[in-house]
């Protein structure tokens, strides 16, 4: 594999871990779901668009979102449940405009509804948020072969990190951390733009990985016949 | 003991890096854990495995057990039952009893600590101490407090709400409070007796020990002998399964020290067998790991048949060996079982029977259970993701409480 020039912006590979915690409000149906969802902290927003991604990794395609799966299984709203699931989050650059897609499928929704369906006991949705720990992982890269193995070494946490939080909760103009320093520092945007086409809800952690791994391993690969027969 | 690299091969090598990284920015905070029992039960399983773990990334993590009278132990069963909901008063003299033996506690036990950790309603009066010490209180809850009968969370509330945390293993188990309450579900050890892998001539050898017979499938709850564990119904259950399958149940199970009452439940069940050479009743001591693990691993399907629940690790520790399980709808058991999925979830024996009958009849299907189960549990409910959210909780104390911490 070719070994690309150094930049001076290496890149330092985070972690992020999350503890959640229970808030005080709970939903029984899909009008309470709605008057909460508009006053909840982001941090509520992000937990129930994005735990699952961690919690069923093994799935693929993933379930899409803890409301969509409540209102699916517990209310029996399969309408609604699909209109929720089909919420692209890929679409928004920050939780308020998630958020505001949420609020506005399950107000729809609502305008058209004679009869609210009630959760048993028991399965009524419960509102929780991610409080997120970010701390360096110590591996850093200054070339896109270190980059590479950096990908490969690090925890899925890492991965989800950069792909996730740093695209919609950090609010960083929408985009993910890999591909602005893949653009910015090493000038490879061709590879930085694969990375943002790449949806990382519709892969499981470790599939994502995998994917950008491959996109690095044939950059650098071209790059190697380049070298070898220029 | 294993250490933490030993995880590695099964979670990964950055799980584990993850772990020593957030054990630096904990180095030598000292936690202290209390809780009421060295052995026997979820709570030691855990704390016996989790607090070398947490010295070895660098906090300075004890491990304290408070004592107490056998009338001490059989009002904090009671008050168990009761905050699980089954009716009870409190009587002055119980009162009296609890507040005698809190006392006692707080002079044996050595709380000298950064963090102190409270497991459960018996050591929860603890929380007297820190008014002479400089420190942060966390009350873990391993039980499902929702729907107490009256009086029951009365008699503990005014402790817990001194606490700085408390920490509920889901959701539907916790309850309004003025304190922030942190979602941390148990686990179980990839690496321990119970739950490591055992080549097939071990469990031949232990299940021979143990007189179980493999000229049939063997269908398995493994509990302590507890009502709320339903191990009367499992026998129903596993009666109108074998008139249509032939099978051989075990029930195996043991009582731990703060549980009087498990003797009482034994005994009915031994007159509900009524002798049947199929069903294998195995009070097994605390230490009984192995057995455990092999009689897990012998069986056809696991049942966890319970009509209450804390988390009820069994059926993680039936999931991680593969195994499919049919399990009660209750307490933790849907979070670690989606139906007909990861597992089966019921709500009554007839629906226990009817699950036993089809998955010996449908091994494919059962087997895709089993394996579909045994990487939830990976992702979800293995020591290393435990001992991350206890440290999780340490930093949120002291660093919290911002909803985005950089450490």
């Amino acid at each position: 594999m070719a070994q690309l020039a150094d930049t001076e912006r290496p890149f330092e590979f985070m972690s992020r871990l999350n503890l959640t915690l229970l808030t005080d409000l709970r939903a029984r149906d899909a009008a309470e779901l709605l008057e909460h969802l508009r006053v909840v902290p982001g941090a509520v927003i992000y937990h129930h668009t994005h735990h699952f991604l961690v919690q069923h990794q093994y799935l693929s395609p993933e379930p899409p979102n803890d409301f969509a799966f409540w209102v699916s299984n517990m209310l029996l709203e399969e309408r609604l449940g699909e209109e929720l699931a089909a919420v692209d989050v890929l679409r928004f650059a920050t939780i308020h405009e998630l958020r505001e897609a949420l609020v506005h499928v399950i107000e729809n929704f609502l305008e058209g509804c004679t009869n609210l369906r009630v959760a048993p006991p028991g399965e009524e949705f419960y509102f929780e948020q991610s409080v997120s720990f970010v701390l360096p992982t110590g591996i850093v890269a200054r070339n896109l072969s270190q980059f590479r193995d950096g990908l490969a070494q690090v925890s899925l946490n890492s991965i989800s990190y950069h792909m996730f939080d740093a695209r919609l909760r950090l609010e960083q103009g929408g985009d993910n951390d890999f591909s602005k320093w893949l653009e910015a520092a090493l000038d490879e945007r061709e590879v930085a733009a694969a990375m943002r086409r790449l949806d990382p809800y519709t892969h499981t952690e470790e599939g994502l990985r995998r994917q950008m791994i491959a996109l690095i391993d044939a950059r650098l690969h071209r790059e190697s016949e380049r070298a070898r027969s220029g | 003991m294993p250490v933490l690299d030993d995880y590695a091969p099964i979670v990964g090598e950055g799980t584990v890096k993850e772990l020593k990284l957030l054990g630096d920015r904990l180095a030598g905070q000292r936690v202290v854990n209390v809780n009421s029992t060295r052995v026997g039960g979820g709570v030691a399983e855990i704390l016996t495995r989790l607090v070398p773990l947490l010295n070895e990334v660098g906090v300075k993590a004890r491990w304290e057990v408070m004592s107490g009278s056998e009338e001490f132990f059989e009002l904090t069963k009671k008050l168990h039952n009761a905050l699980h909901g089954r009716p009870a008063t409190f009587t002055a003299v119980e009162r009296e009893t609890y507040q005698r033996t809190t006392t006692a506690n707080l002079r044996a036990l050595d709380l000298e600590a950064d963090i102190c950790f409270i497991h459960d309603p018996q050591p929860a009066g603890l929380i007297a101490a820190r008014q002479s010490l400089d420190s942060r209180w966390i009350w873990r809850c391993h039980i499902d407090v929702s729907a107490p009968a009256p009086g029951a969370w009365e008699f503990i509330a005014p402790m817990v709400e001194k606490y700085d945390l408390s920490v509920f293993s889901a959701p539907q188990f916790a309850r309004s409070l003025p304190i922030p309450q942190a979602l941390v579900a148990p686990s179980i050890d990839p690496l321990s007796d119970k739950n490591r892998e055992l080549s097939k001539s071990e469990c031949e050898a232990i299940l021979t020990k143990l007189g179980i017979r493999s000229d049939k499938p063997i269908v398995t709850q493994v509990s302590r002998f507890d009502r709320w564990k339903d191990p009367l119904g499992v026998i129903q259950a596993w009666r109108l399964a074998r008139q249509r399958v032939d099978c051989q149940l075990i029930l195996a199970g043991g009582s731990a020290t703060d549980d009087p009452e498990g003797a009482e439940v034994l005994r009915e069940v031994r007159q509900q067998a009524n002798g049947d050479p199929d069903v294998h009743i195995l009070d097994l001591p605390p230490t009984a790991n192995l057995e455990i693990n092999a009689i897990q691993r012998a069986s056809s399907v696991v049942i966890q048949k319970s009509l209450k629940e804390g988390f009820g690790l069994t059926v993680s520790e039936a999931l991680w060996k593969a195994k499919p399980v049919i399990a009660g709808a209750v307490g933790g058991i849907p979070l670690q079982v989606s139906h007909k999925y990861s597992g089966i979830l019921t709500h009554t024996t007839e629906g226990v029977a009817f699950w036993i009958k089809q998955l010996l009849s449908a091994s494919d299907f059962a087997r895709r259970l089993g394996e579909n189960g045994r990487e939830h549990v990976r992702n979800n409910f293995l020591l290393t993701r435990h001992m991350r959210d206890h440290l999780l909780c340490f930093l949120y104390l002291l660093k919290g409480p911002e909803n985005i911490i950089r450490l």
